[in-house]
């Protein structure tokens, strides 16, 4: 039984001169402690699905279809009050990057008591309580000393661990990390990352990750999603997908890791790039970078092809199927 | 704190320094002061006389360091139409000037902020349209024509207001004339604090408006929103306590220029304050007394901008008050 369901979800931005589509027909669910990755290049519309969620999309964007249920709500649908009773509380959101994401005027408890005080009804002191067992939780030195500093005082990877624990202070059903590692230094990376794996696997969290990379996707997630140009190309279990990608693209995309070449030749590439959202081409958008184009890719759009317990949108994948 | 505090005075003594220098150098320029000092019958050769037993006809220099010498002691010259020192002509007249600041501001405290916050949070409502049309206008028109037509308006058309002066006062310790402590002396201040509130209050809407919705795209709104704050909270904690920062820093600053603008409103008002005198001197070529006015306005700026600062590093926790370069 799945604990958040999207279907067909849609949205657009309104530009002169017509609407642009970011994430067209977007389906998919995760179910209660599942860890789900969201993969694909910078402007597949991975980062506007995880902000649709909450319905957090920047103006003038909007969700123009589809549903996001949670528990049986549709959150596409709630009025912003009762929209805002999900928000930081059953379903809670860890930002790229924590030089931005945390007010620079207000102390780390402020910001972390605030949440409880809002969502949980708590008084100062219990929530201040609670804020100091999560500081510590997240790995955070002499939280209550901590607590009362202002984030200027704290690095990118603490300030990061800050975010997680504000994520955590609700005990979340979901937690939705938009590339959580991805401003911070490559060696904190690796224990952010292994940080947010522990808590999730401990609390029972639920966790969409949305990242650009194979490598945390493939030592995180149970599960894994390929978006391209605003739509999801494949699905699978991920250790498929990394092992055997069926997607022309999800396969550059595995080949295009630095591993996957011997030391001092050159890294493989999709030839290319990723059309802008402006003029997808018609038929299959990846189909002008694909060495598998036929006539039907440059008409038709792909449907979904249903493997065992996946799915992927190509035409030559089908092809092989049938046969 | 101690350092900053020091390095301040250093700075405050140059700006006075030079505001000095200017103030005395443009004097001149301004036309002869005997002839308003002594009366038709004094004949050119007993004016050489007294040019010379005042000074007046030394070297610029020499004229300035003895300037400077008697400044440093407290001693700006004699008032040469009120035969009394000049800073305490001055300093008779800045209660009337100080209060009618403080009711400007306390206008523009009290509508600037509610206002540009509706604004920059409805920003296509038509009421915010309609706040910046308006604001457009009172830039535009010159206090001087917004003060005839509020005495137009409220004194003579409605009979609201008075139209002129002060109004009762009553004496605090130290002998400061206040006006803000009878019902006739508030209802004299009505009118010109707004006339003088005029330019400053559109500017500062504009100012919040435009500095809140830039806040309000920052990352950390957006987090605050995912954080399923109220709106309330989110707007005016979240979002204003960053809002008032760089407004504070101008804001310090334009309080200080209105000063400035007092000479007009004061003028119009017939208000008995510092910036009417000044005109008056300026009229009678009272040289002592212009100097001192221009002297002691510099002072009260140098002191606002500290407080500015001081005010700024308690609200921003990332600015630390020291001595050095910040």
């Amino acid at each position: 039984m799945p604990i958040l369901e999207i279907k067909n979800l849609e949205v657009r931005f309104p530009m002169r001169g017509g609407e642009l589509i970011a994430i067209r027909d977007i389906s998919f669910s995760i179910d209660r402690g599942e860890r789900l990755g969201i993969v694909g290049e910078s402007g597949a519309g991975k980062s506007v699905a995880a902000f649709a969620i909450l319905r957090l999309i920047g103006r003038p964007g909007y969700i123009s279809g589809g549903q996001i249920l949670f528990e049986g709500n549709d959150l596409a649908r709630l009025s912003p009050e009762q929209l805002r009773q999900f928000r930081g509380n059953q379903i809670t959101m860890i930002f790229q990057d924590p030089m931005m994401t945390l007010n620079p005027v207000l102390t780390i408890g402020t910001q972390m008591i605030e949440c409880l005080q809002t969502h949980r009804g708590m008084g100062r002191k219990q929530a201040r309580k609670v804020a100091v067992e999560k500081l510590r939780r997240v790995a955070i030195p002499s939280p209550e000393a901590r607590i009362d500093q202002y984030p200027h005082e704290l690095s990118g990877g603490m300030r990061q661990r800050v975010v997680i624990a504000i994520a955590l202070l609700t005990d979340p059903a979901i937690i939705i990390a938009d590339e959580p590692t991805t401003a911070l230094d490559v060696t904190i990376q690796a224990e952010i990352m292994e940080l947010l794996l522990a808590l999730c696997e401990t609390h029972q969290v639920a966790l969409i990750l949305i990242t650009h990379d194979l490598g945390v996707v493939s030592e995180i997630t149970q599960r894994a999603i390929v978006m391209y140009a605003g739509r999801i190309v494949e699905e699978g279990p991920t250790r498929d997908i990394i092992e055997r990608a069926r997607h022309p693209y999800t396969h550059g995309l595995i080949d295009a890791l630095p591993e996957r070449t011997h030391p001092g030749q050159r890294l493989n590439q999709i030839p290319g790039s990723m059309p802008s959202l402006v003029d997808i081409p018609p038929g299959c958008a990846f189909h002008p970078r694909c060495e598998h184009v036929t006539d039907l890719c440059q008409t038709r759009v792909p449907g979904y092809t249903l493997l065992d317990h996946a799915r992927v949108a190509c035409h030559w994948v089908a092809a092989q199927e049938q046969s | 704190m101690i350092a900053f505090f020091i390095r301040r005075i250093g700075q405050a003594m140059i700006v006075m320094f030079v505001i000095s220098l200017i103030a005395f150098s443009i004097q001149d320029n301004l036309g002869d002061p005997l002839r308003e000092l002594v009366g038709q019958s004094v004949s050119e050769a007993e004016r050489q006389v007294l040019r010379d037993e005042m000074g007046l006809n030394d070297p610029f220099l020499v004229q300035y360091w003895r300037f400077l010498k008697r400044a440093v002691k407290g001693d700006l010259g004699n008032s040469y139409f009120f035969k009394r020192p000049a800073l305490e002509v001055i300093l008779e007249k800045l209660p009337a000037t100080v209060e009618l600041v403080m009711g400007a501001t306390l206008i523009i405290l009290l509508f600037s902020i509610p206002i540009g916050v509706y604004c920059a949070i409805n920003p296509r409502s038509w009421l915010t349209k309609l706040m910046m049309g308006t604001s457009i206008i009172g830039i535009s028109i010159p206090v001087f024509l917004t003060a005839i037509l509020l005495i137009y308006l409220f004194s003579i058309e409605l009979g609201w207001f008075p139209s002129f002066g002060r109004g009762e006062t009553t004496v605090l310790f130290g002998g400061w004339h206040t006006g803000l402590l009878t019902r006739d002396g508030l209802m004299h201040l009505i009118l010109p604090s707004i006339a003088l509130s005029s330019i400053m209050l559109p500017l500062f809407i504009r100012l919040i408006r435009s500095e809140m919705m830039e806040v309000l795209e920052q990352e950390y709104i957006r987090f605050a929103w995912a954080k399923g704050l109220t709106r309330k909270r989110i707007w005016f904690l979240h979002a204003l306590k960053n809002t008032l920062l760089p407004v504070i820093t101008v804001g310090g600053v334009q309080i200080g220029t209105m000063i400035a603008y007092t000479i007009l409103t004061e003028t119009v008002f017939q208000w008995p304050g510092m910036g009417f005198l000044f005109l008056e001197a300026v009229n009678r070529v009272d040289t002592p007394l212009i100097i001192a006015y221009l002297i002691v306005v510099g002072l009260i700026f140098v002191i606002t901008n500290t407080l500015v600062d001081l005010i700024y590093g308690l609200v921003n926790p990332t600015v630390k008050l020291t001595g050095g370069a910040a």
